[in-house]
């Protein structure tokens, strides 16, 4: 039986964003999203909601100091260290 | 080469080719001595004069240049045998072994080598490291050469292994072949081996064969770098400005350990020359050609795994190249990341509570050494004639003056002699040199530097004497007493630095720390116990008494201070209402003090001890002051100055509560001494019997558990629960006896009446403890009830001897006093049983703080090495230097915590007392 690593409490939730969501959340940032911290394909909760190279996921945990964080990561390739 | 400046366009790292090497050498090095019997440098010998000169009075007879101005040129020698360079045994090792020991190609295929090379073309373009592709690459060509199995992809011939022995010895695992060529194979079916030391000059050939483009697949981009280079065949001799040599005061001549190591492969060189020439046999050749290449690596690097350090005639180990570079004291760390400076000075540090906390009294024989340059002008050529006229010698003068003569800049030092001269001479734009004075923006720093308060900006306060001095509260950020400890000042030499300094590191702009939201400036000791002695219910003093009190605290035409608290009452003052004039008027505050007693029903305003404080527009109406209203770390007064009135407002608080302090605590007088901690007769019995009874319980408790009747808590076993028992037991019996002692250590009686025990009408060691000035209660209660159990490793002492601490038990007693249960108090006395169990617990607390900083010094540093990139954007971004994006958010919500309330937002408990105390 294969465990679903989503529902794990230490599990913060990942959701892939949209082409709109990325435009809407990243108008007025100054970097790039090329900046943004990365996460591989290849790991596991990249792998268990099927994100693909390129795209954003957008990552809602619990904080210490804010109570609920929002952060973005880039979904990366393989040999892209960072 | 001098006056040319080059801007780096870019840096390349690659391998020096033996040609490059020849190329810039100027002298080819032949001979292995010095200098003659005259001190001349014997001609190309190690200290050839084209190899550059140090002393001044000497010519360079490659650039011309004296001693100073010339950098240096390098030379060579000529190796008669080829050696491997330590750096790179392991490089070499692994490129052999990923190619054919024939015909020098990678073990891979040429489709393999194509997709490599293009996928590392790629990566280079991108600027990204190609390590990880390379890995891969040796990983999969090591497999195929280890397995034995396979032939090179290119020539089909058979391959051997290559081992290597740490560092340089580079060994070919050749199978063995019987007379029709085939492989030898054991019992086990194994090929039969022999190890074959491969020679430098073998490995050179082998190296040498391998294609460009193959090496490109290995990681040697051969547009700066070939394999074979890693084999030296010509050795780069360094100028002798890297390897001076030292004339000692006896006038005998010290070379440098380059130098020395340089003549002794130099040595070896021509006896092989010599003995390859004369035709000796292999064997002494080869022995030769070891030692040179020992003399060799031990030049690059002596403290090499595997080979013996090179030592001096003393039997110190030589500093090599690799030596001068590594570690703390290498290059790097104590020459390039931190250097000497000028301009700076270190002294001891001393206390001064007249001075305020933005400033720094200066010894004057330091504020007459460092200087501070000023531009000449309109406004200040006057005082600045001055300064030359006093000369170097009388303090507010000046050192040097510096002139600009036909657009060069000429430095004038200012003497007695020519000090008219220069004044009369000074012009608008001269830059003068001038002493310290009072006013100058200067930085303080104490180590170690951990946090950014260890660094601040300073006021300058000549002063007589040869210490430092520093204002009493700015003592914790620096973490500085005064039982010796030194600290250093550093001169700023820019307006622009000075005005940076001064309104970002300026004392006052670090009372709140960034580390918990709260002042780390603050008061201090007596500061707090005079507070305190001040402001407590019921101390009055004469109104005369009180202005003088006013005087001298500098209230008197204070600015912040309004006239109207300064009116003549005709009645005697309280300390509360002296200690309300250092208040801002809209001050509306209520909290409870240090010293509550945190009784079950408060009675708030109506507290016996006044303890609750409240603050009714900037009056103080109830409650004394203590370290909760302005102690470094806690003061919640000193806080909402800070916060609501800004660091003036704050410094000026501090500064003028020093002096208020020290006139409450001259009011009363403060003293100590044992008798503090004298308790009556009767207490000491009580909390004997005390003691005896928890003494008794915990045998009770063993008599249990050896009748095997214990039960065991959960998840425990029934020695552990035992244990924990007897812990808790010996922990209450102490702590009850310390209550029992508290009962009569009492801060002080109201009148004589109440006077029935040994006690002084004050006790100031209780002041002091429950103010949080020193010292706490449970420091009192173990100089005068019981010292307690001591401690090592977390639990109760049970090692030293078989089965017991000392052989003054039985063996596996268990007992309170068998296992270092101290009943005896400080004042007391320990017997000697306890005095050496204290013993054992205190030294471990020693080898613990000893060892704790040296784990937290490692961890900072590495903490510090991690994120010193790191930087912070207006809009609260956090990124590294290469524009990664970290947070987005800094800390995730965007607080910064020195203006945050000790880590929150904002306290809406506090507000809201706040306003019902402005309400009332």
């Amino acid at each position: 039986m294969a465990f679903n690593i989503l529902n794990h409490s230490a599990v913060p939730k990942h959701e892939i964003l949209s082409d709109e969501e990325i435009e809407e959340i990243f108008a007025d940032v100054d970097f790039d999203l090329n900046q943004l911290p990365k996460i591989k394909v290849n790991d596991p909760v990249s792998k268990a909601i099927g994100a693909k190279e390129g795209q954003v996921l957008k990552i809602t945990r619990k904080s210490e100091t804010a109570g609920i964080f929002v952060t973005f990561r880039l979904v990366s390739g393989e040999n892209n260290q960072k | 080469m001098k006056g040319i400046i080059k801007k780096i366009d870019q840096i390349n790292f690659g391998l020096m080719s033996p040609e490059q090497i020849r190329e810039m050498s100027v002298v080819k090095i032949e001979r292995p001595d010095t200098y003659d019997e005259d001190g001349y440098p014997i001609e190309s010998g190690l200290m050839d004069s084209r190899l550059g000169v140090i002393d001044p009075s000497l010519k360079c007879r490659t650039c011309g240049e004296k001693g100073g101005e010339c950098q240096g040129h390098f030379g060579m020698i000529e190796l008669a045998r080829p050696v491997i360079h330590v750096g790179f045994g392991d490089d070499i090792h692994k490129i052999l072994r990923s190619t054919c020991s024939e015909c020098g190609r990678v073990l891979l295929d040429e489709d393999e080598i194509e997709e490599y090379t293009e996928k590392m073309q790629e990566l280079h373009e991108m600027g990204e490291s190609v390590e990880e592709l390379v890995k891969e690459v040796y990983k999969k060509c090591k497999d195929r050469k280890t397995s034995g199995k396979i032939l090179c992809p290119h020539c089909g011939a058979e391959q051997e292994d290559i081992k290597i022995v740490k560092p340089i010895d580079i060994i070919e695992v050749r199978k063995r072949y019987d007379e029709e060529g085939n492989i030898i194979m054991d019992e086990n079916g194994e090929p039969e081996t022999d190890d074959y030391d491969l020679t430098a000059s073998e490995v050179r050939e082998k190296l040498q064969r391998i294609p460009d483009g193959d090496a490109y697949v290995l990681g040697v981009n051969p547009e700066v770098a070939r394999p074979e280079w890693m084999v030296l065949t010509v050795l780069p001799v360094p100028p002798v400005t890297v390897r001076p040599s030292i004339t000692l005061d006896t006038g005998e001549r010290s070379e440098d350990d380059l130098t020395h190591k340089l003549v002794d492969i130099l040595r070896i060189n021509q006896r092989l020359i010599e003995n390859m020439d004369a035709g000796a046999p292999q064997l002494i050749v080869e022995d030769l050609w070891k030692l040179l290449q020992y003399h060799v690596t031990t030049y690059f690097d002596n403290e090499a795994s595997g080979v013996p350090p090179a030592r001096h005639r003393s039997g110190r180990p030589l500093k090599t190249l690799a030596q001068r570079l590594k570690g703390k004291e290498g290059r790097f760390r104590s020459n390039l990341s931190g250097k000497r400076v000028n301009f700076s000075a270190r002294t001891v540090i001393s206390p001064d509570p007249n001075i305020s906390i933005n400033e720094v009294g200066v010894p004057e024989m330091i504020a007459k050494e460092v200087t501070v340059p000023t531009y000449v002008n309109e406004w200040n050529i006057d005082d600045l004639k001055v300064a030359v006229l006093n000369g170097p010698d009388v303090h507010p003068g000046a050192n040097y003056v510096k002139k600009l003569i036909n657009n060069k800049e000429m430095k004038v030092r200012v003497l007695d002699t020519n000090k008219e001269v220069v004044a009369e001479n000074l012009e608008y734009g001269d830059i003068v040199m001038r002493h310290l004075k009072d006013g100058d923006i200067v930085l303080f720093n104490r180590q170690p530097s951990l946090h950014r308060m260890s660094m601040m900006a300073h006021e300058v306060r000549v002063l007589p004497y040869k210490t430092f001095r520093l204002n009493l509260c700015v003592c914790p950020p620096y973490n500085a007493d005064f039982d010796g400890d030194e600290m250093n000042m550093h001169v700023f030499q820019t307006d622009e630095s000075r005005a940076e300094a001064k309104s970002l590191m300026r004392v006052q702009e670090h009372i709140l720390s960034p580390r918990f939201g709260g002042p780390i400036i603050g008061a201090i000791h007596d500061h707090i116990s005079g507070a305190y002695l001040l402001t407590r219910d019921g101390f009055t003093v004469p109104e005369d008494d009180a202005f003088q009190m006013i005087r001298k605290s500098h209230l008197l035409n204070n600015p912040y201070v309004d006239k109207k608290h300064l009116k003549r009452k005709n009645r005697d003052w309280t300390g509360k209402e002296l200690f309300s004039l250092l208040l801002p008027d809209d001050l509306n505050m209520q909290y409870t003090a240090e010293i509550c007693r945190k009784c079950d029903v408060c009675l708030h305003e109506e507290c016996e001890n006044d303890a609750y404080v409240v603050i009714k527009d900037g009056q103080l109406i109830y409650g004394s002051i203590d370290e909760a209203a302005y102690g470094s770390f806690s003061g919640k007064i000193l806080d909402t100055i800070v916060k609501e009135y800004g660091p003036s407002r704050a410094k000026e608080f501090l500064d003028r509560s020093t002096d208020l302090a020290i006139c409450g605590i001259m009011k009363t007088g403060i003293t100590t001494s044992t008798n503090d901690e004298e308790i009556p007769e009767e207490a000491i019995e009580r909390i004997g019997e005390h003691l005896d009874n928890a003494e008794a319980n915990v045998d009770k408790l063993i008599d249990i558990y050896e009748d095997g009747l214990l039960d065991p808590l959960p998840g425990r076993s029934v020695e552990e629960t035992l244990e924990m028992r007897i812990v808790q037991i010996l922990g209450e019996a102490r702590d009850k006896a310390g209550e029992i002692a508290e009962g009569y250590l009492i801060m002080g009686k109201e009148s004589d009446d109440s006077y029935d025990h040994a006690m002084a009408v004050e006790n100031h060691s209780v002041v002091m403890a429950r103010t949080g000035a020193r010292a706490s209660m449970l420091n009192l209660a173990q100089i005068t009830a019981c010292v307690g159990q001591q401690s090592v490793r977390g639990g109760r002492i049970t090692r030293g001897y078989l089965n017991r601490p000392l052989p003054h038990f039985r063996k596996h007693e268990l007992g309170a006093r068998a296992k270092g249960f101290v009943h005896s108090s400080y004042k007391k006395g320990l017997d000697p049983v306890e005095f050496f169990f204290h013993a054992m617990g205190g030294r471990e607390g020693l080898v613990d703080t000893a060892i704790r900083t040296a784990q937290s010094g490692y961890m900072q540093r590495r903490l510090v090495n991690a994120l010193e990139d790191l930087n912070v954007r207006p809009d609260g971004l956090v990124a590294d230097n290469k524009n990664q994006v970290i947070q987005r958010v800094f800390g995730e919500e965007g607080i910064d915590p020195a203006k945050s309330d000790f880590g929150k937002v904002a306290n809406l408990d506090k507000l809201i007392s706040e306003m019902r105390v402005k309400g009332e």
